[in-house]
């Protein structure tokens, strides 16, 4: 009888969690009403859902999106540009870095001119950050901090997340900044990644870590510490002063309408760049001033690094980065992580 | 049920133990051989087509994206000591998960059946928590309990053991379940026989129990072990990913996919079938000596 019982117990567990899931799936879609004309697939990274809700609704204001209706898939970088590929429906493609969109270009679903935008593709951009325990108690300033012994650092995986190169080429290129050469970073990054103390899957884990009580130090950015301080996170971050632009590129694909372009040309606009910003993201022309809750100063929330690296100037583009720095094989990385935790 | 059709005999000498516990593999395949009804047929053709769309499909072309390099590109990844020091961890913590399990397993299910306490059916639910949760859940849950700010004070966060719990936690019901419903089966009578005929607790479990278990304790133990060496959800939250140390070969198999290299993420789980293949067919034949034994 306890067989029987457990059964159907089972049964309907299955049945909610598959509903649940169905539930989610179809989580975010829909946002404007949809007078059936124009619709917009919008696949994005993560931490944009929070903010493109007010974006989308603001576009909706506009004479250019009106009318226009909209259906939002968000998820891991990389998941998202692969799942494109594999003919997930997408109008506007926002991602957190360039080689995702490239990723498309090679499979002919965006247009190799893509970036010859007066942004070069960019929309919306961040700075890497050190995030730290309330209070700092472990008076974390610099990257240097960071490899001093005893401070355990967070970091996802920049071999299994494809934004978490940006936190390493950060790391790496401090160095750089302050006059090293190449072999100095390269030690450096091995002192790093010996006082690495988790590589979590992804960007979301390794905050869930950090908040669970793990690591002393957790590399992130700017954008997302804001937004989790703005919804109750208790923790402090700093952004050293040798820091990396994280510049997060969007494109319309191939078969995308009038008014997938109209977004695409509205995101970059001053009022879609000041709902980002009130998020955290930093906006990509000066003159936008806007109070950001969650920010170590909210009446200027964005300080300029003493020096600021690009991917472009200052690593020769994603490309060149991607091949020296993550190659399966020969990658810098790759190699010391590869190193790291052998006896 | 000592038929007629069963088809094996017991070797002369050895005692005619009691039919009900024998449970020889395999019974009904001598009846009527090559005689396929209608309906049969019909079943066996739903079964074979189900079978291989959701099988024998993607196994086989996980197998040939994993030669679609040639020899050397899949001998190339599984030699990365990367990745073979991750597959190692993987295996041995399944096989010590596995091991546990097929003790406390069997146990747990022993006390459901044969022992009558309070809460007992709310523990017979319970049970089947870790199969029910999403992993990632399961993962969030034991970050909180065994994690640097648990309330318990233990800290495996980023360490072996922590890899070993995760699995220890979803592959628990596994025995369990395969094991309780052929203890509920077990006749009592022939324990009692055994007993009243001088056979002491220990004698009656070794020798008339344990045979009656083991092929659901085999099954239950495969299940555990086929799930453990897959696990990616639960483990990856609690155990820091960190190369050589606690890194697994799922995590590896994400890794390469994410760097597009689906070759090798077809390797290393090509070589984890084949493992899981070997440890079942293990599972398989020793079940077979201790059945026979038995």
């Amino acid at each position: 009888m306890s067989i029987k019982r457990t059964t159907q117990w089972q049964v309907w567990v299955a049945g909610s969690l598959v509903g649940a899931m169905a539930l989610a799936g179809c989580g975010g879609s829909s946002d404007a009403s949809s007078t059936g004309a124009d619709t917009v697939n919008l696949v994005g990274f993560s931490i944009l859902e929070q903010a493109n809700k007010q974006v989308i609704a603001d576009f909706g204001r506009t004479a250019a999106g009106k009318g226009v209706g909209f259906t939002t898939s968000y998820g891991a970088s990389g998941d998202q540009s692969r799942a494109v590929e594999g003919g997930l429906d997408a109008d506007v493609v926002h991602f957190s870095l360039e080689p995702d969109v490239q990723r498309l270009v090679d499979s002919k679903q965006v247009r190799p001119d893509w970036d010859a935008t007066a942004d070069k593709g960019i929309v919306t951009q961040s700075v890497v950050v050190l995030v730290v325990r309330k209070g700092n108690p472990k008076h974390i300033t610099s990257w240097d901090d960071l490899v001093k012994p005893g401070v355990k650092v967070i970091t996802p995986n920049p071999a299994s997340s494809g934004s978490a190169k940006w936190n390493v080429l950060a790391a790496y290129g401090h160095v750089i900044a302050d006059g090293g050469t190449p072999a100095q970073a390269t030690a450096y990054l091995k002192r790093f990644f010996g006082n690495v103390a988790a590589l979590p899957g992804s960007g979301r884990d390794a905050t869930t870590a950090f908040e669970s009580g793990n690591g002393d130090v957790l590399l992130s950015y700017e954008n997302e510490a804001i937004l989790a301080r703005q919804n109750g996170a208790e923790f402090d971050y700093v952004v050293p002063d040798q820091d990396l632009l994280v510049q997060n590129p969007a494109a319309v694909t191939t078969d995308a309408g009038p008014a997938a372009k109209r977004f695409l040309s509205f995101l970059t606009g001053t009022k879609a760049q000041t709902d980002y910003a009130r998020e955290g993201f930093r906006p990509l022309r000066s003159g936008i001033k806007v109070g950001v809750k969650g920010a170590n100063d909210p009446g200027n929330p964005f300080p300029v690094p003493s020096k600021l690296l690009t991917i472009d100037k200052d690593f020769g583009g994603w490309d060149k980065a991607d091949s020296k720095f993550f190659d399966d094989s020969t990658g810098i990385v790759t190699k010391i992580q590869a190193e790291t935790g052998k006896q | 049920m000592t038929t007629a059709l069963v088809p094996r005999i017991p070797a002369p000498g050895s005692a005619p133990g009691p039919g009900a516990v024998g449970r020889p593999a395999r019974r009904r395949r001598a009846a009527r051989p090559g005689a396929l009804g209608a309906a049969s047929g019909l079943g066996l053709g739903v079964a074979l087509l189900w079978f291989s769309l959701l099988v024998l499909v993607p196994l086989a072309m996980v197998v040939a994206t994993a030669g679609s390099e040639g020899w050397s590109g899949f001998a190339g990844t599984l030699t990365s000591s990367q990745t073979l020091s991750a597959v190692e961890l993987t295996v041995a913590q399944a096989v010590m998960v596995t091991l546990l399990n097929v003790v406390v397993g069997t146990a747990i299910a022993w006390v459901l059946v044969r022992d009558r306490f309070w809460g007992r059916r709310v523990l017979d639910v319970v049970i089947d928590i870790p199969f029910a949760l999403p992993t990632i859940v399961a993962g969030l849950v034991l970050l909180a309990l065994y994690g640097p700010d648990g309330p318990l004070g233990v800290d495996v966060a980023n360490t072996r053991a922590a890899v070993f719990l995760a699995l220890a936690f979803v592959t628990l019901p596994f025995v369990v379940r395969t094991v309780q419903p052929v203890l509920e089966e077990l006749d009592a009578d022939v324990e009692e026989a055994a007993a009243s005929l001088g056979a002491g607790r220990l004698t009656v479990f070794r020798r008339i129990v344990l045979p009656a278990l083991v092929p659901a304790i085999t099954a239950g133990a495969a299940l555990s072990f086929a799930r453990g060496i897959s696990e990616y959800g639960s483990l990856v939250l609690l155990s820091g990913n960190l190369p050589n140390r606690t890194e697994v070969a799922s995590v590896r198999v994400l890794t390469f996919i994410e760097n597009g290299d689906t070759t090798s993420a077809a390797a290393v789980a090509t070589l984890l079938l084949l493992v899981a293949l070997a440890v079942i067919v293990l599972l398989d034949v020793l079940q077979r000596r201790v059945a026979r034994r038995g």
